[in-house]
């Protein structure tokens, strides 16, 4: 095929073919430099079963702790979406048993103040604020806790929608204080109890109950093949 | 050139390509394009499955070889329960969770088994929305006649009827479990345009629809504290003498040990086939979709049905590296994005269907137009930055926030600059076929969401997977609760995997390939 070369991009991102030395666990690999850390690990040999899931930064399953060369800070990451780099020292975030707090969301009673029941470490930040600098979905965790304990529960919602549940929030925290948890409840809460039904959709269920639109069923459930398609070709 | 360099033809075009509109095309246009250009037509990639229910029915390689392959479990394999249950539901995405939440509120007791996480799965990815008619001006029978036209007209009439009919009443139950829904100013459920779509028709969650979802569902599984085995592979399904379903077997993960589960209906929510590669393709799709349903439900004498077509999602990345195969939202070309090709020029109508916008990034592509990476990649511009200029400073980073943090991890500002894009492996359309109770051809034996098929035709609507998830999980879960109480649980055998052995035989396919995969191989073996 033609291709006129003035259309290549030759960005080094892409050119590098170098190898880099990174720990993995404790243990040196030789790995391409600027795979990421998922693809490290099956390069270096390893199985992986825990550890990987969507493999595009949305479950959470894949958190991991990383630093990089000489640099005292210990960073987290989603290692599905973090490339490796030369000394860059990685560890998988091993599952943390924090303590989720059940509930009947739909008979809950008042919920700002069942809050207090269902995670009564809620209110016992410390504010360290590890938790957010913990986040590698740049949350705002610490924040949220104060809003969540506040009973801004609208706020709360609104900064984890970005929360993917890694957890890695949890460990740090030394008010045992499981901050993505604590969210997910008051998120569901302002979802199940603090937000507008919306009438249009109530509207729609009760026409469709009704038989608004069983004429039109009738009508399209007993056309031939050609009589659908071009049906069908008028609606735009 | 410099990626900048080459990403200037788009910024310079931007405002001559703002006052111009693209016609779709004609229907016979349409199939010529993705005749020649669609990977579907790759006569190459596929044969005939040489035996089993779908004998001489076409499907791609990759699938073939492990439809035809063996069982792992011997015929005297020890078959003593370890677990007893009404409801077994095999798969924790979208429609394993539905599935085992409706199951377990009529009564009925349910183990929800998954060889990763509860949770993970394609549905926690879903971006781009769930197509419900909830709009005054919008229709469930406009829904059907778009699915349909989408589908190419192949889609199962009486599942989509049911799924379009249902959707309203899925908002509900998602918005009573706390789901935020985006709203408009007066409360009601805001919607967005899809590709293929004559109406604004899209829920969402800004682009975390199907994360919210699923946040909120997996919660709910917990809370109604329905049993899980986690890292639990289904390698097998039981039959009685009669052929109808009765349990499966799985392999534990951790420590390899088998675990057999007697279930009165088995559930199968096992998802697609994305990390096959089939024809080499990237894909989007999460680390356990090998389609372990589809072989375990054809050795049990499941019909299949469409499984010679899959999505190519058109907007796949393609730059940097790290990213390839990572879906690009649909919702950008819905809010008005456009697809430049390397002249600047927009060459497809981009909220046409997937399989068409598709089928044109590869003709570009394969015609010279495309622009190439150094490890050899190509694509066409998807012009991220017109979002702004369209909709004023912020847009992108308002409504797309997941993508925004994406690429900023890679130092590349999607407000400011196009993003390379290419089809990617992203659905499989077909699987095993079903009735409206998501039941298979074998009694108790149940299929929902990706694994099933003829909802979607030939081509997947945009938008309507994850209503897919929801109404035939909960059609399938209730469907197997109800039954339970007036059934005994069925005696547990292999008995049809030795008449599927036969076939093997007489068809000479010891090829020595055992299924299901469960997970992708991969870990490199030597240096």
């Amino acid at each position: 095929m033609a291709q006129e070369d003035s259309n290549v991009i030759d960005q080094p991102e892409v050119l590098r073919h170098k190898m880099v030395t990174i720990e993995i666990a404790g243990k040196k690999y030789d790995v391409p430099e600027g795979i990421t850390i998922i693809k490290a690990l099956w390069y270096s040999g390893q199985e992986v079963v825990r550890g990987a899931g969507c493999l595009g930064g949305f479950c959470g399953a894949c958190a991991a702790y990383y630093r990089t060369k000489d640099d005292p800070k210990v960073r987290t990451c989603l290692a599905c979406q973090m490339a490796v780099q030369d000394g860059m020292s990685i560890t998988m975030m091993p599952p943390f048993p924090a303590r989720k707090a059940t509930y009947d969301i739909q008979t809950l009673k008042d919920p700002k103040q069942d809050l207090f029941n269902l995670y009564p470490e809620a209110p016992l930040c410390r504010n360290c604020n590890a938790c957010t600098e913990a986040c590698p979905q740049q949350i705002d965790v610490r924040e949220g806790v104060w809003k969540a304990v506040f009973g801004d529960f609208k706020s709360v919602s609104e900064m984890f929608m970005d929360c993917v549940m890694c957890g890695m929030c949890t460990p740090v925290c030394i008010a045992d204080i499981a901050p993505n948890l604590v969210a997910l409840y008051v998120s569901r809460a302002q979802g199940a109890h603090f937000t507008e039904k919306p009438a249009g959709l109530d509207t729609r269920i009760k026409e469709i109950q009704d038989g608004r639109f069983n004429d039109e069923w009738t009508a399209i459930l007993k056309m031939t093949d050609k009589e659908l398609a071009d049906h069908c070709a008028t609606v735009k | 050139m410099d990626i900048h360099a080459l990403q200037q033809i788009v910024h310079r075009t931007r405002d001559a390509r703002r006052k111009q509109t693209l016609p779709k095309f004609s229907p016979a246009d349409r199939d010529q394009l993705i005749h020649k250009y669609h990977p579907d037509y790759r006569e190459r990639a596929y044969r005939p499955i040489r035996f089993g229910l779908n004998e001489g029915d076409k499907t791609v390689v990759e699938l073939a070889a492990l439809l035809e392959g063996d069982s792992s479990i011997a015929d005297e394999f020890d078959l003593t329960a370890d677990y007893t249950t009404d409801v077994l539901v095999v798969g924790g995405g979208g429609a394993g969770c539905a599935a085992a939440l409706h199951a377990h509120a009529a009564g009925a007791k349910v183990i929800l088994a998954t060889k990763l996480r509860l949770g993970d799965s394609n549905s926690v990815m879903a971006q781009g929305g769930m197509q419900i008619s909830v709009a005054p001006e919008d229709s469930p029978v406009t829904h059907f006649v778009d699915t349909l036209k989408g589908g190419h007209m192949q889609n199962d009439h009486q599942l989509l009827k049911v799924m379009v009919e249902e959707g309203p009443s899925i908002a509900k139950w998602l918005l009573s479990l706390g789901v935020l829904f985006d709203r408009d100013g007066d409360g009601n459920l805001h919607v967005k345009k899809g590709g293929g779509s004559s109406k604004p028709r899209l829920l969402t969650c800004s682009d975390y629809t199907g994360l919210e979802i699923m946040r909120v569902l997996k919660d709910e599984v917990l809370n109604q504290k329905i049993q899980l085995l986690e890292f639990c592979a289904a390698i097998e399904l039981t039959s009685d003498e009669k052929g109808a379903c009765t349990g499966a077997i799985f392999k534990d993960l951790d420590n390899q040990r088998h675990v057999v589960v007697a279930a009165k209906s088995v559930i199968l929510a096992t998802g697609g086939i994305g990390r096959l590669h089939i024809q080499g393709f990237p894909t989007s799709n999460h680390y356990g979709a090998t389609g372990d349903g589809l072989c375990l439900a054809y050795r049990m004498g499941a019909k299949l049905m469409h499984i010679d077509t899959f999505q190519y999602h058109p907007s796949g990345a393609v730059y940097p590296e790290q990213l390839i195969g990572a879906l690009v939202t649909e919702g950008i070309r819905s809010e008005g994005g456009h697809l430049v090709n390397a002249k600047g020029e927009r060459f497809v109508n981009e909220l046409d269907t997937r399989d068409v916008v598709s089928s044109s990034i590869i003709r570009e592509c394969e015609e010279g137009r495309g622009i190439r990476t150094m490890s050899g990649r190509i694509g066409v511009w998807l012009d991220t930055p017109l979002l702004d200029a369209e909709h004023g400073p912020g847009t992108v980073e308002k409504h797309f926030p997941a993508m925004m943090l994406q690429f900023e991890r890679f130092g590349i500002d999607i407000s400011k600059d196009p993003v390379l894009i290419y089809p990617t492996l992203h659905y499989q359309n077909g699987g095993v076929k079903i009735d409206t109770n998501s039941e298979t051809n074998v009694t108790n034996l149940f299929v929902a969401g990706e694994a099933s098929g003829g909802l979607h035709g030939r081509n997947r609507l945009m938008g309507n997977s994850l209503l897919d998830l929801m109404v035939f999980g909960k059609r399938s879960g209730l469907t197997a609760a109800a039954r339970a109480a007036s059934m005994p649980q069925g005696k547990l055998t292999v008995g049809h995997l030795k008449g599927f052995r036969a076939e093997a035989k007489k068809h000479g396919s010891a090829n020595g390939i055992v299924s299901p995969m469960i997970l992708p191989p991969y870990t490199r073996k030597e240096n």
